[in-house]
């Protein structure tokens, strides 16, 4: 890259890691470079493109970080996609990793909450939920209603989750419900990493730094 | 006979006016022995039976005129006795089929005339005459004696009925022939109890049982509902609490006729009635008893439910089924389910929980495992519950019992606690069975066996009562179960997690999991890759394996391995919860020995390495220390074998333990000190304990303010303190004065056991007892003499003992009135204490002014006596505590005399193999022996030879006193040439070569006086005893030169005098 490309970056990247938590600079600039291999992986057509779209995202959750979930990773694009563009933009891309790979409970529950919350209301319905437990039982063929195990599951979960009783969660009931119990941070999906591709991960961008 | 006539006596049900006796053997005994009284009283009581009734007994007789003879005038039908009383009447008066009597001695005659109908007259007479003693005496003068019946004294109870009438002297006695009558039907009629029981829980349960499967039955239901009042079984199978059961009583119903009010029901020993309404324990009113005894459940029922006894019948005809053989068909299907085999059906696991259930019946080992009686309670005998249960929610007694069973629940604590929580469910009421042995079970009347058989033919529709009967939780969390089996990992954690919200902690909980198969399934997940499982599903194993059951049932299920594996894990959250479970399960043997044998003692070990003192710590540093503080609570718990505590050690578990010991944190230092108290009774943990330098912190956690925390670091530094240097530590660091303050903590025993025996242990260091005594420790110990359980009484003594070896402190003993309490101890059977004891009673009596409280308290008969003890401890050291006993007591000779085969008792003690009994009888020995009188006599007993015999030994302890009772033993008669003669000489001789100075000056004594015998002189003198003695002569000791020097003199004399011999011969 040229000289001054490289300056760019580095005054971007100034300018993000005074507006993201968890990262400093020079782990800003790691992260804004694989941001540009990832981008430059997509644009094949050589125009430029505003950012990664969905596709391209939920490639990079599915290869790098192991998740499986369409829907959950649906959920986390548009966690990531702050201004709802479709794409995720070099500094929506550092935000979110920043919780993503590093963020407090807090932003984690903020986060995690915001995946649930599939239609963007405010509250995860019964519905949502239902939604995305769907595939999480086994169905037994032999029962009348195959759902009717998910159904109860669903049931079990607002019976513990839902503080107020009103048939949904607000983000109130699920902060609440998390800081009971820590488990119940990604109640209805994996939308995290796990520990051991974060490692790999940051191993893999931060360590370019060192080299260079 | 009033009182065993109501009570003993089995009446039929009273439903229209006169009951009727049944007959039964016992009714038929009780009647035999009432007869052959009224035969006799004529004969043999001829006074009394002269005594007119105050009214006439009357019953309907099947007895006619012409039964009648001589003695009485016959008209027609009727017949009058020419007996007749003051007044001209009659006291016999027939007008079939009434007959009425007014006198013993008519009775009498009656009942001769009966003759092969005599029983039946009897009955007839005793079953128209409910209150005979009534009749006969006055209601009046009944009464007054009946009140006065304890009181036997004759004379007094006729003042008490003078003015009740003039002949109340003949009243009397005949009230006192009759009560006589009436202890003796008693007693028989508990011989016949105790013979051939007639009701025990196992009866009683049977019944019970037999009547919940009758109560339910649609339309020929003959019972609403029939529930206990208290769930909890004792370990005799009776569920009344403690102090009835004292009376026989057994277990109370609450029963629910279909046509009467509720029932409430005392079944004890005697047999059923109906109560004053004990729904709940504790009120006393509740037991007194409204209705007549009846023999069984179903009697007093039919008496009480027209309902009932119009339908049992049909019942009973179902329920007599004899056993079948299907009970055997189901055991093989059980063993598979003991392995748990996740995937089986429900339909085909709650079959075989029946199984399982009557498997441990009959193998009785299991017998009051509450774990069977959960799978009872609903599964095995589900029909018999469904009504019941029923009708116990819509009543208010669910809330009663309820509330009972928390008031017992808070009440009750450890064992009973596990038990009793299991009771906590409202479908539980109705726990039907109390294990039993199959041995045990009657074969008769109502046979749960062949009630289960009947279960077996009736399946179908058994399981769908038994679906309304379990408790909910049960069915909520199989539910669950089969969730976490056929969930990804979503729904598993959502699973986990609802399962965390069901009390974990409550047995009912606990065993479900196990039964619906969850444990395994929680095992398996232990074994994923999915940390979020693991954590949930460890955090449901360490509260529910706080039950006995899980515990195994984790161990044998291979649980404990995964968890060990965990330990290893790199999530912190993970190992802390995988080392609290351990600490959970690793409270047996083989759960301890596998988690060392998986190498998990050197991960736990591992997990100790934190730096627990900091000020402040970040976030990483706090979760270390929380998994250091598990690990802890997981040591602790394994530590409890030797084997491991060696294992903590050579894994350097102890230099870690000594640092977490500098945690500012009671949690942490809790399971720490806890681990360390506990490996105190291994001799390098002691050492190390006092060489890395925590005494120091035991001693500062002393001075905490929590209870459990300053027991442990007591009890370390009782353990400890048995080497010096840490009694010096002790000291040192001013341990002394907060283990005295702890003494007022006289509430928890177990603290106080733990600090008195720190106290006592710190004692034996005389500069400790001096620093104890600027805390006015003694003065407090002796006041915790009394009304303490064994385990503080032994330590306090103890301590007492080594306070007394100083002077001063023996006044102290004595002015608090210590002597007294020590005295009465003697008379434990507590084998330490005992030793402790007498050894502070020698200590107390080297003190005149204490002897003579001794001596006065009868003190000395009581230490003699614990010669007799079988355990060596404690007759030696009952021996020695006699030593001072008898130099100090003031006519020690006369009062030694006095006790009755005394001294034969410890000449006896002489054969004993025990070195240390040897010696301290020899040492008693030598005192007694002083008074000569005592001398023959042990002389007579053979002291002289049993003391010969022994003095081979090389044991200079014993030596010392063995030579010590042969020099006092020769100053009678010819016991010095019987000594000569028994051997006992020569190797006196080769004492003196002993390294121990105080043997040199007992043998010295001792030779001294043998030599007065020329024979033993010559054997002396060949031995070579001349040398050491002139050695010894050079002693400072004066005894000792005195001693030497005489016996060389007499065996001067002896050479001198045979020189002369052959010089003038």
């Amino acid at each position: 890259m040229s000289a001054m490309n490289r300056k760019m970056i580095q005054t971007l990247a100034e300018t993000i890691s005074k507006q993201v938590e968890h990262f400093n600079k020079d782990e800003v600039q790691c992260l804004i470079r694989a941001y540009n291999v990832l981008l430059g992986e997509q644009s094949v057509s050589g125009r430029a493109v505003p950012g990664l779209d969905r596709g391209k995202f939920r490639s990079i959750l599915h290869n790098i970080f192991g998740m499986t979930d369409d829907m959950i990773m649906d959920g986390v694009f548009r966690t990531f996609d702050k201004d709802n563009d479709s794409f995720v933009s070099m500094k929506e891309w550092i935000q979110g990793l920043s919780v993503f790979l590093r963020g407090t409970l807090d932003e984690k529950i903020k986060y995690c909450f915001h995946v649930y919350d599939l239609n963007g209301d405010n509250y995860v319905s019964r519905e949502e939920m239902f939604h995305m437990l769907k595939n999480s039982l086994i169905r037994q063929p032999t029962e009348e209603d195959p759902d009717e195990g998910i159904k109860d599951l669903v049931e079990i979960t607002l019976k513990k989750m839902d503080h107020d009783h009103d048939g949904r969660l607000s983000f109130t009931d699920f902060e609440k419900s998390v800081r009971e119990e820590n488990l119940l941070l990604e109640a209805f999906g994996t939308c995290l990493p796990d520990s051991t591709s974060i490692e790999s991960f940051e191993h893999q961008v931060f360590k370019e730094q060192v080299e260079q | 006979m009033g009182l065993s006539l109501t009570r003993a006596a089995q009446w039929t049900p009273a439903s229209s006016g006169t009951g009727k006796l049944e007959s039964t053997p016992m009714n038929e005994s009780l009647l035999k022995e009432i007869l052959s009284f009224v035969e006799q009283f004529g004969s043999q009581h001829p006074h009394e039976a002269l005594h007119v009734f105050q009214e006439p007994l009357q019953w309907s007789t099947t007895l006619v005129a012409s039964d009648f003879k001589t003695d009485y005038d016959i008209s027609d039908s009727d017949v009058l006795s020419s007996e007749r009383d003051s007044e001209g009447l009659p006291l016999l008066q027939l007008s079939p089929p009434t007959v009425k009597v007014r006198s013993f001695s008519q009775l009498s005659k009656l009942v001769h005339l009966a003759e092969d109908k005599k029983v039946e007259e009897v009955q007839a007479c005793l079953e128209e005459n409910r209150y005979p003693l009534v009749k006969i005496l006055g209601s009046s003068v009944a009464s007054i004696l009946q009140r006065e019946d304890t009181d036997t004294d004759v004379l007094s109870l006729v003042d008490k009925v003078k003015d009740q009438g003039k002949d109340s002297e003949v009243k009397v006695k005949l009230f006192l022939l009759l009560q006589n009558l009436d202890n003796k039907l008693l007693s028989k009629c508990l011989e016949e109890i105790a013979g051939k029981v007639r009701l025990d829980p196992t009866a009683v349960k049977n019944e019970v049982d037999s009547l919940k499967q009758s109560s339910i039955e649609g339309e020929k239901r003959v019972l609403k509902s029939i529930r206990y009042t208290s769930d909890y079984t004792f370990s005799n199978g009776c569920r009344a609490p403690p102090w009835r059961q004292v009376d026989g009583e057994m277990c109370y119903l609450v029963i629910e006729p279909c046509d009467t009010e509720t029932l409430c029901v005392t079944c004890s020993t005697a047999g059923v009635f109906v109560n004053g309404g004990v729904k709940q324990e504790g009120e006393e009113s509740g037991y007194v008893r409204t209705s007549d005894v009846f023999k069984d459940l179903r009697t007093l029922l039919k008496s009480r439910s027209p309902h009932f006894a119009g339908n049992i019948n049909t019942q009973d005809f179902a329920v007599q089924e004899p056993p079948s053989a299907q009970n055997v068909q189901h055991v093989e299907p059980v063993d598979a389910e003991e392995q748990g085999q996740p995937q089986r059906s429900y339909e085909q696991q709650e079959k075989n929980v029946h199984e399982k259930a009557r498997l441990n019946k009959a193998g009785g080992e299991k017998k009051y495992e509450p774990c069977p009686r959960w799978r009872n309670l609903g599964l095995a005998s589900p029909c018999g519950e469904a009504g019941g249960k029923k009708h116990s929610k819509s009543s208010g007694e669910e809330k009663s019992d309820e509330i009972q069973k928390r008031k017992l629940g808070a009440g009750a604590k450890g064992k009973m606690k596990a038990e009793l929580s299991a009771s906590s469910l409202p479908g539980r009421l109705s726990s039907p069975k109390i294990k039993t042995p199959a041995g045990s079970m009657p074969l008769d009347a109502f046979s749960e066996s062949s009630s289960e058989s009947e279960e077996e033919e009736e399946q179908p529709e058994r399981r769908q009562e038994s679906n309304t009967d379990l408790p909910s939780e049960y069915w909520q969390i199989q539910k669950l179960v089969k969730y976490l089996k056929g969930g990804d990992q979503t729904a598993t954690v959502l699973t986990l997690c609802a399962m965390m919200d069901f009390n974990l902690m409550q047995e009912t909980c606990q065993l479900a999991i196990r039964d619906v198969g969850g444990l395994e399934v929680l095992i398996n997940l232990l074994d994923t890759d999915e940390v979020k499982c693991k954590i949930g599903s460890l955090k449901i194993l360490r509260k529910i394996s706080h039950n006995v059951q899980i515990r195994r049932a984790i161990v044998d299920m291979g649980g404990l391995q995964s968890i060990v594996r965990i330990l290893d894990s790199p999530v912190k959250d993970l190992k802390a919860l995988a080392a609290e479970t351990i600490a959970n399960v690793a409270r047996f043997r083989r759960a301890r020995r596998t988690v060392r044998q998986y190498g998990g003692i050197k991960k736990l070990v591992k997990l100790l390495g934190c730096v627990p003192d900091l000020a402040s710590l970040s976030a990483n540093q706090a979760k270390d220390v929380e998994v250091a503080r598990c690990g802890a609570l997981a040591l602790w718990s394994c530590s409890k074998s030797t084997k491991n505590k060696e294992a903590i050690r050579r894994a350097g578990g102890i230099p870690l333990l000594g640092r977490l010991l500098k945690s500012p944190h009671e949690n942490m230092l809790i399971p720490v000190v806890g681990t360390l108290q506990e490996c105190a009774s291994e001799e390098s943990y002691r050492i190390a304990i006092q060489t890395e330098g925590m005494i120091k912190d035991l001693v500062k956690n002393l001075s905490s303010d929590n209870d459990e925390l300053q027991m442990h670091c007591a009890s370390a530094i009782f353990k400890c303190a048995a080497d010096k240097p840490t009694r010096d530590l002790v000291r040192e660091y001013k341990g002394l004065q907060p283990l005295v303050s702890l003494l007022s903590k006289a509430g928890n025993k177990q603290l106080l056991a733990a600090a008195t025996g720190a106290i006592w242990k710190c004692s034996i260091s005389i500069e400790n007892v001096a620093k104890f005594q600027e805390y006015k420790a003694l003065e407090t110990l002796v006041g915790l003499l009394t009304d303490q359980p064994e385990e503080v009484l032994v330590n306090v003594v103890g301590a007492v003992g080594e306070f007394a070896r100083i002077p001063a402190n023996k006044a102290i003993i004595r002015k608090c009135g210590g002597i007294k309490s020590l005295v009465n101890l003697l008379t434990g059977t507590n084998q330490a204490l005992l030793v402790n004891v007498t050894n502070a009673v020698g200590a107390c009596a080297t003190d005149m002014d204490n002897m003579a409280i001794i001596d006065q308290l009868d003190g000395v008969r009581l230490v003699w006596s614990l010669l007799k003890n079988p355990s060596a401890e404690v007759q030696s050291s009952a021996a020695w505590a006699l030593c001072p006993c008898i130099n100090n007591a003031k006519d020690a000779g006369e009062m030694v005399r006095s006790l009755v085969g005394g001294l034969e008792l410890i000449v006896n003690l002489l054969k004993s193999t025990n070195n240390e009994v040897l010696a301290s009888i020899c040492a008693a020995i030598a005192k007694i022996a002083k008074d000569k009188e005592n001398l023959a006599v042990l002389t007579d007993h053979g002291v002289v030879p049993l003391l010969a015999k022994q003095t081979n030994t090389t044991d200079d302890r014993l030596r010392r006193h063995l030579a010590e009772a042969i020099g006092h033993c020769c100053m009678w008669g010819s016991n010095r040439v019987s000594f000569g003669d028994a051997g006992a000489v020569a190797p006196l001789v080769r004492y003196l070569k002993s390294k121990d100075k105080e043997v040199h000056q007992s043998t010295a004594m001792a030779l001294y006086q043998l030599s007065k015998d020329p024979n033993n002189c010559i054997t002396m003198h060949e031995k070579g005893v001349v040398k050491p003695l002139i050695h010894i002569m050079g002693s400072d000791d004066e005894m000792l030169q005195e001693a030497a020097a005489g016996c060389v003199r007499n065996i001067r004399l002896l050479a001198m005098a045979n020189r002369k011999a052959v010089l003038f011969n």
